[in-house]
């Protein structure tokens, strides 16, 4: 509580110290700072301010230096929306906040004052998904990506009519299999024939292998580690099912290649996109490294790169006008650390996140 | 009807499986009345012995055959030690202990020995090379039964028939009877009863070794955890067959195998296991001493 109390005052004095909007670019940074989920928000926060610095030395934005007010409230709904309240009248642009509740909550202020709002972590599916926040963008993949590309990938490039799910029963894989589920029935494309948990650490997986062979389907979705999925990958190999077996990251790990061998050859595997050796994601780190000497925390990329679109946005836009800077989010590609980025219509980020991968010659390589 | 017969194969097989690890489960407990949680421990070990062996060998350009003879041959000695010595070391000191004080020792064990290895080794998946050679005269099934399951069958049931006649009807095989039955009587009439407890370790532990080389095989991966869940099923497919009883040992496997692969056939995986316990429950309700146990009189 003295955290918050203090943390109110500390604002009501920002607050008094506001800058008039057209003097500057304000840009509002909530997120989580303090309390147990420190570690989400920080490395956004952080991020903002190498990008803001780093543009001011230069000379700033259309001529205007960019101000950044970060603002504490520790991933709660409550203390979002006062952050919100409080950062609505005098800031251009929000990056945050860092949780999905947090995000949901302080959305609706934004939403009524025009802010365009990038979150670099909110992940909740609907944000975006169900279209009620125009004003949102995100530079995370949503918690349904990796399945809807799944699905995607399975009906457009493998044209898949009848499509089997594996999972291993635990949370990780029956959660991704059933979004997987819903996504197929939702597209009508094409049908579910099996749904099956299998329990991992079985001895011998035939009778489900058999079972598959019955249903005859084009692809194998499985969910879950890839421990079983050498196991029943193995099996299809001898029982000569040609089906195609896509999994998602819980099987892109070399030791799937290294235990299942040349049965892994053909296998498709959707994974976080490989960023580490990108210019822009080194340049980044070492300016981490550089100003506050800490290794980058979560999000810390994502939010560097919402930095980055925000400032490039502005610039094509060649204002802070909300539907100007809006067209050019949505049409201008930009470089940022996680890829070259740029927003489809719902807000979520085109040009990074998950990518499908194909098992050849013993390594994964990127399907286009 | 195809599909059954594939379903049934597979249960056949699944219940081989078992039925290796369960063997020496059973032989255990008929001959000294002690559920040896380390069973389970034993069968990965020897998996992993067979690993290093056979990667030695592989490497030294051996074909393929003989790497699976000298590699199997070695885990068998190595899982005999190791059986000798925990017998020694976990369960001799504790002979006239009450019951559960062995028990407790085993799971000790159990765990001591999962651990080690895990640090030892590594606690991620290896593969385990494919030691089984092609069998010409399986070509033309081969997509049914693979060489590796072939083996699994037929050495199950050579194990469990030598067994059966050791057992019966060698002088050993009488006096391990003669420790069952009532140890202190045993000694008295001149058995050597920490010999023939010995012996039956060493023989439940090659069982286990023998079980490790073909499953992993099988399998074609190992890590330091597959020899609990093994080891729990196996245990219930010797409960469900009469625990002591060797032929009930690869009876109730077998039981449990088929139940679990037509579980899965025509009903759903989700349900596989529910279905396996469920028949196991009800069958100690009717039967508690399982399908081929003796009933005993309660010693008093």
């Amino acid at each position: 509580m003295k955290n918050t109390i203090l943390s109110l005052i500390l604002v009501c004095f920002v607050s008094v110290g506001a800058f008039a909007k057209s003097d500057v670019i304000t840009i509002g940074v909530p997120g989580s700072y303090s309390g147990d989920l420190a570690s989400y928000g920080i490395p956004t926060k952080q991020a903002v301010e190498l990008v803001v610095n780093k543009v001011n030395k230069s000379g700033g934005l259309l001529g205007k230096k960019i101000v950044m007010l970060p603002e504490d409230e520790m991933c709660k709904p409550e203390l979002a929306t006062n952050a919100a309240m409080k950062l609505t009248p005098m800031v251009n642009f929000i990056i945050g906040h860092t949780c999905s509740g947090a995000t949901k909550a302080a959305l609706e202020h934004y939403k009524d004052a025009h802010i365009i709002t990038i979150s670099p972590s909110a992940t909740n599916t609907d944000l975006t998904v169900s279209g009620d926040y125009p004003n949102f963008f995100r530079t995370i993949a949503h918690d349904d990506a990796q399945a809807m590309l799944q699905v995607t990938f399975a009906i457009n490039h493998l044209k898949a009519k009848k499509i089997a799910i594996i999972h291993d029963k635990g949370d990780y894989g029956k959660g991704a299999a059933t979004l997987a589920k819903n996504h197929i029935e939702k597209n009508g494309q094409a049908t579910v024939v099996l749904f099956e948990g299998i329990t991992p650490g079985a001895v011998d997986y035939s009778a489900i292998v058999q079972k598959i062979k019955k249903v005859n389907p084009d692809v194998v979705i499985w969910g879950g580690y890839h421990p079983e999925a050498a196991k029943i990958v193995a099996l299809m190999k001898k029982k000569k099912i040609m089906a195609a077996f896509i999994g998602a990251d819980g099987l892109k790990d070399e030791t799937f290649i290294k235990t299942a061998q040349k049965n892994a050859e053909g296998v498709y595997a959707s994974g976080p996109r490989d960023v580490s050796q990108r210019a822009l994601t080194i340049q980044a780190k070492k300016e981490l490294k550089d100003t506050f000497g800490v290794e980058p925390g979560a999000f810390f990329l994502e939010g560097y790169s919402a930095t980055l679109a925000i400032i490039n946005a502005v610039k094509k836009a060649g204002s802070t006008d909300y539907d100007k800077v809006k067209k050019a989010l949505t049409t201008t590609t930009v470089d940022t650390p996680i890829g070259d980025i740029r927003f489809n219509a719902k807000g979520d980020v085109i040009g990074a996140g998950f990518s499908m991968y194909q098992v050849k010659d013993g390594k994964f390589v990127e399907v286009k | 009807m195809e599909y059954f017969l594939e379903l049934l194969l597979s249960g056949l097989i699944r219940g081989s499986i078992y039925a290796l690890i369960a063997l020496g489960y059973t032989m255990v407990y008929g001959i000294i009345e002690l559920i040896n949680f380390a069973h389970g421990e034993i069968y990965m070990i020897s998996a992993f012995i067979a690993l290093i062996f056979a990667s030695v060998l592989n490497a030294y350009g051996l074909n393929s055959l003989a790497t699976f003879a000298i590699a199997s041959s070695l885990a068998i000695v190595y899982a005999a030690a190791y059986g000798f010595t925990l017998e020694k070391l976990a369960y001799k000191p504790l002979r006239n202990a009450p019951r559960l004080s062995p028990l407790i020792s085993a799971i000790g064990l159990s765990i001591v020995l999962q651990n080690y290895v895990m640090l030892a080794q590594t606690s991620s998946f290896v593969p385990f090379p494919n030691l089984i050679p092609d069998f010409a005269f399986l070509n033309s099934i081969s997509h049914i039964l693979f060489p590796s399951e072939f083996l699994i069958l037929v050495i199950t049931t050579i194990v469990m028939i030598i067994l059966t006649i050791v057992i019966k009807y060698t002088k050993i095989g009488k006096a391990m009877r003669a420790v069952a039955q009532d140890r202190m009587m045993a000694m008295l009439l001149g058995i050597n009863i920490n010999y023939i407890i010995s012996v039956t370790f060493i023989i439940g532990s090659c069982l286990a070794a023998i079980g490790g080389v073909l499953i992993a095989s099988h399998i074609g991966q190992i890590n330091f955890f597959i020899g609990f869940i093994a080891g729990i099923k196996a245990f219930t497919a010797a409960v469900l067959g009469g625990i002591g009883n060797i032929p009930g040992a690869v009876l109730g496997s077998i039981i449990l195998g088929c139940t679990e692969s037509f579980a899965t056939g025509y009903v759903s995986s989700d349900y596989e296991d529910v279905f396996a316990f469920a028949i196991l429950v009800l069958l100690l309700i009717f039967r508690p001493e399982g399908i081929l146990g003796k009933k005993r009189d309660q010693k008093v």
